[in-house]
């Protein structure tokens, strides 16, 4: 989409070139004359220090406004592209972003008209420019995203160096090839060639660089291009430049230091993410407990421990209005309000967001391992706005601490009318451990009077066997059980546990209705609560070992079953 | 002085050394300390130094009921037998331990971070032939009922948590201890004939209806076919049976070092046998291990606590004679050297047996016929271990397997570490691990080798060791404490039980009784402990109170 319009108004800028060259054209004889080849026009057939025909010379330099448009059109699309993955509505970061470029491309037409001499050394310096900033690009708009508030500041900065220094490029060389043809097949050529290079640029960037290498390798490597771009020009240029060994280090420089980044990155960066995910990585960090990586979609985010998808930002309401409510409603049901709540894991405040919906909760605490998940929740803006700074909220207490070893360790000795348990899906002994009868008996020992339980126990349709685990392990450790499902598209089908400890009561542990409310929720009304806990046959129980921490057999289910889908 | 190149081969071999010696030795493994039994208390004892001390007449002299000499696990179980008795007066019963720290070779340290062991680090879910063991559990309120064959149901958190143990070989960390990865179809042939030769063991029996291998050894059979084991080496049998597969002897001769100090050349096919088939239960699986982050010590905390001001450290005990009238007479010498007497009516010495001969009087003083000396010789051989505790601030990489407590590297001769706070569910941050190293070989040659390396040594040996599995641990690690155990362990070599056998180790001498693990031949904390209650019975009978036995 913002492809035809970077053509489009590529044509004016050479124009603007055209129009002033002719105006400046004096420039070179206010200098004092050199033995400069360019000097005068006759000099043409000169002798080549470096025996490059000059025949072969004018069109290697064609080559090369192939090549640096191509780049041009490149940095553009990138800039595009990854604002639009970071910040959403696509059409206007296309637009915005497009828009800056061009504009600096105008700036820098204007500015090619004060380099007064040597044009050729100045035109390898922009090349080598182009080079580094247009290489780190992505990288840096990464970084900036996942870590400054300031991101737009970063990002239109970044595009109008970009745009003046590409801005710059085409005039120059504009200068550089004018003794080399006539006007008119100057300007022919040079902007056919132009143009053929952002058809170029326009069709590789997403049929070959996007897919295959990401945003972030695809800046570096085009950025690559331009440094050798810039040395191949020294010697194209062998007769106009001088100082050709300097420029050829600083250009060797920064070729080094792109590669370097390509390799480097691979190991420490999203870099080696970017296959493994559907959408652009807007966020990625190694905690000391896990790799939290946020990626964004057209219109939606997701965010990923480990690799595994813990919510999107689409339907996660379906899930965590399903992990709170019935809870709640079972309380409600019995008469007994809800006021002082203990979410186990849920590091993403988005259990709590709707905790703390209902009016007459007064306290909650939230026990999730990973400062840097809680931390994430609470400022990152995509998840802040998504949980509505549930994490700020005066009733949180935020405590970061294994719950295993938080419920395990007796000074916390206090009591919750519900207890909610959001971790990850058992896939690692040190998860499992969070599912065993060790860690349920510890949870009951939690529970007020009426207190309840719910646990999201992954799919009961895809990993039937770990959720019957889960659900039989909760009954052994002396709780009484009701088993209850949502759909929630970018999961499937999704299970929960709702459980009490076990016992004589007035009331089903089953909820019939929700709990007088001041608003409605998005997904769940009465009818769409009792069908929870209707579980059709092909999540039906199973016969299962029980999930206790000296065997974790759930480990072993959890791996075996979704072993067939991943 | 030996190069570090020196060293490394003599522990781990020389082709692992030259590659060990391209890295240098990562500067935190120099920081930490050595820790030892006190050698020089020890000596003194030995040499027979203190005995002159005693030649006055007036020394001060206190009396108590029972004097308990040696505050490791069977002396601490006796007292704890004699308190639940009703000898709980003040007087009634003093243990003497020569070392500052009560617990052994069960004791256990702590940092900021955890609990750790510095020795004995598990204990396998009592059969129900262990009565008195059981009893000991359900104080420490982990029994939660009884299966059906009356064995415990111990509660799930004191149960090793899986994944109980893994296997590194060439880059790779495997479930289990059995190297199932490139096995062939005849390796897991033998591998089963094992497993059944095992079971077969386990579920046989003798005339009077008592199993073969079982713990306590008090409740065992001493049936001919069961000490014909005795005879041979476990090798020996192994190749009698066709067993040549090499993981599977890997397997046996690792179960042998770790338990006992000895390959599977120099353990008897008794030892080999017990070790596998006495943590069998019913169904011919292997036992739950019982497991604590401080292993072992968290009993001995137990019991030391509830001795209270009974136990007293730091007090060698030098003498010990009977009296003529009755009781007998102890030379103490304390910390700061004072001699004392302690007259007691009844004395349970509890010491090593090497030490028990130097202290205690009738066994000092006894001719020592040569037939006697080879049979101590061989009831008595002890095995030589460096211990080293590793404090990370954080957790190693690993491929494969990602975790477990116990870890062990198939081409290591050491016998891997384990993670202390595995068993706590913290399985993030900084932790502790164990590194076990039993010398095989000439119990006296392993003494030496043990002791000629210093702290940065065995530092050095341990960290070499685990960075073939962990690349990353020189940079996570922040000290490494040593621990050099001379008298680790009495090893089960061949001829072992026969010898024990003809010593009669256990029965009282007047008024001195013994107990120790030495004197079942293997070194256990339920052995340990079942000595220790059976003298402190022996002892409440003698003094004529009526308690029914809880053995």
């Amino acid at each position: 989409m913002g492809e035809p319009m970077g053509e489009a108004i590529g044509e004016p800028i050479d124009t603007i070139e055209k129009g002033e060259g002719p105006a400046k054209e004096p420039v070179p004889l206010h200098t004092p004359p050199k033995r400069r080849v360019w000097g005068p026009p006759a000099v043409l057939p000169a002798p080549e220090p470096e025996h490059i025909p000059a025949k072969t010379t004018a069109t290697l330099l064609l080559v090369t406004v192939l090549v640096i448009a191509t780049c041009g059109l490149v940095y553009e699309l990138l800039a595009s592209t990854l604002a639009s993955y970071v910040l959403g509505d696509a059409v206007l970061q296309y637009s915005t972003v497009i828009g800056v470029y061009l504009s600096a491309m105008g700036i820098g037409a204007w500015l090619s008209g004060r380099v007064e001499r040597d044009v050729a050394r100045v035109f390898v310096e922009i090349e080598i420019a182009v080079a580094l900033v247009g290489g780190i690009s992505a990288p840096i708009l990464f970084l900036a995203f996942a870590h400054l508030s300031w991101f737009r500041v970063v990002l239109y900065g970044i595009v109008l160096i970009i745009g003046t220094l590409v801005g710059m490029e085409i005039p120059l060389l504009l200068r550089i090839l004018r003794e080399r043809y006539a006007f008119k097949d100057l300007v022919a050529r040079v902007l056919t060639v132009d143009y053929l290079g952002a058809l170029v640029g326009s069709l590789a960037f997403p049929i070959f660089f996007v897919p295959r290498l990401g945003l972030v390798r695809t800046s570096l490597v085009i950025g690559g291009i331009n440094a050798l771009t810039a040395i191949a020009s020294t010697w194209l240029l062998a007769e106009e430049v001088k100082e050709r060994v300097s420029l050829r280090v600083r250009a060797g420089f920064v070729l080094a230091l792109l590669i370097a980044g390509i390799i480097g990155a691979d190991r420490i960066t999203l870099l080696a993410e970017e296959g493994l995910f559907a959408d652009e990585i807007v966020y990625a960090k190694q905690t000391t407990y896990q790799r939290i990586v946020v990626t964004r979609g057209r219109s939606t985010f997701q965010l990923f421990l480990n690799g595994n998808l813990q919510f999107s930002s689409a339907d996660e309401y379906r899930y965590h209005e399903a992990l709170v409510w019935p809870a709640i409603a079972a309380r409600a049901e019995a008469g007994l309000p809800t006021k002082n709540a203990l979410v186990l894991g849920g590091g993403d405040g988005l259990a709590l967001r709707d905790l703390l919906k209902h009016p007459g909760l007064e306290r909650v605490t939230l026990v999730d391992l990973d400062p840097g998940m809680t931390g994430l929740a609470k400022s990152f803006p995509l998840l802040r706005n998504l949980n509505e700074g549930s994490l700020h909220d005066p009733r949180v207490k935020v405590v970061n601490d294994d719950a295993y070893v938080w419920l395990a360790d007796e000074k916390n000795a206090q009591t919750y009318d519900i207890v909610l348990a959001d971790f990850p899906d058992p896939n690692h002994y040190a998860l499992g451990k969070l599912y065993t009868t060790r860690m349920y008996a510890l949870m009951k020992k939690k529970l007020g009077p009426g207190g309840i339980i719910a646990v999201q126990s992954t799919s009961p349709l895809f990993a039937r066997k770990s959720y019957w685990c889960i659900a039989r392990t909760m009954e052994k450790a002396g709780l009484e059980i009701a088993p209850y499902h949502v759909f929630v598209p970018s999961f499937g089908e999704w299970g929960f546990t709702l459980a009490r400890a076990a016992g004589t009561y007035a009331t089903p542990l089953t909820p019939s209705r929700l709990p007088e409310l001041p608003f409605k929720l998005r997904y769940l009304d009465d009818p769409s609560l009792r069908q929870l806990f209707v579980l059709a046959r092909d999540m039906a129980s199973l016969d299962v070992e029980i999930n206790r921490l000296d065997n974790q057999v759930l480990v072993h289910y959890y791996e075996a079953e979704w072993k067939r889908y991943l | 002085m030996p190069t570090r190149r020196d060293v490394l081969a003599t522990f781990l071999g020389a082709s692992f050394s030259a590659i060990a010696c391209r890295r240098p030795q990562p500067s935190p493994s120099r920081t930490g300390d050595l820790l030892a039994p006190n050698h020089e208390r020890g000596h003194l004892i030995r040499d027979g130094a203190l005995l002159a001390k005693f030649a006055g007449p007036d020394l001060p002299t206190r009396s108590v009921k029972v004097a308990i000499v040696g505050g490791g696990p069977a002396g601490l179980s006796a007292a704890w037998r004699l308190v639940r008795a009703g000898l709980a007066g003040p007087d009634d019963v003093a243990i003497f331990e020569l070392e500052d720290v009560a617990g052994g070779t069960s004791r256990g340290g702590e940092s900021a971070v955890s609990r750790y062991p510095w020795g004995a680090h598990y204990v396998p879910v009592p059969s129900p032939e262990a009565k008195a063991l059981i009893v000991l559990f359900q104080e420490l309120g982990v029994v939660e009922g009884f299966e059906n064959d009356g064995t415990p149901e111990i509660a799930e958190h004191v149960l090793c948590r899986a994944p109980e143990e893994r296997l590194y070989h060439r880059g790779y960390w495997y479930e289990g201890l059995y190297l199932h990865v490139g096995a062939t179809s005849a390796d897991f042939a033998q591998f089963r004939a094992f497993k059944k030769e095992l079971a077969r063991w386990n579920q046989w029996r003798d005339a009077k209806g008592r199993h073969a291998f079982v713990i306590p050894l008090a409740r065992a059979s001493d049936d001919a076919e069961v000490l014909a084991l005795d005879k041979i080496s476990m090798s020996a049998w192994m190749r009698a049976r066709g067993f040549d597969s090499p993981r599977l002897r890997w397997l046996v001769d690792y179960g042998c070092r770790d338990d006992y100090a000895l390959s599977i050349d120099e353990a008897s096919a008794w030892a080999g046998l017990f070790y596998f088939v006495s943590r069998m239960g019913g169904d011919d699986q292997s036992s739950e291990l019982m497991t604590w982050p401080d292993g072992n010590a968290r009993l001995v905390r137990y019991l030391a606590e509830l001795a209270g001001p009974r136990l007293q450290t730091g007090v060698a005990v030098v003498d010990v004679a009977p009296r003529e009238g009755g009781g007998a007479r102890l030379g103490v010498v304390d910390r700061d050297g004072t001699a004392r007497r302690v007259h007691a009516e009844r004395v349970i010495v509890t010491a090593p047996r090497y030490v028990a001969r130097k202290i205690v009087a009738p066994l000092r003083d006894a001719p020592l016929l040569s037939a006697t000396a080879d049979a101590e010789a061989r009831a008595f051989d002890y095995g030589a271990w460096a211990v080293a505790n590793l404090h990370l601030s954080g957790r190693a990489a690993a491929s494969g397997v990602p975790f477990a407590w116990d870890n062990v590297l198939y081409e290591s001769p050491s016998l891997g570490y384990v993670v202390a706070t595995h068993q706590t569910g913290v399985d993030h941050g900084p932790t502790v691990w164990t590194w076990y190293y039993a010398i095989t070989g000439d119990g006296k040659a392993a003494r030496e080798k043990l002791l000629a390396a210093t702290h940065h040594e065995w530092a050095d040996v341990a960290v070499s060791d685990l960075t073939r599995a962990h690349r990353d641990l020189g940079q996570l690690l922040e000290r490494v404490d040593v621990f050099r155990w001379g008298h680790a362990m009495t090893r089960p070599i061949v001829g072992q039980r026969a010898a024990l056998a003809s010593l009669r180790t256990t029965a009282p001498i007047g008024p001195v009784h013994f107990a120790h693990t030495d004197l079942s031949g293997v070194a256990l904390f339920e052995e340990a402990h079942d000595h220790g209650v059976r003298a402190a019975e022996e002892v409440v009978a003698a003094l004529g109170l009526s308690v029914p036995s809880i053995r």
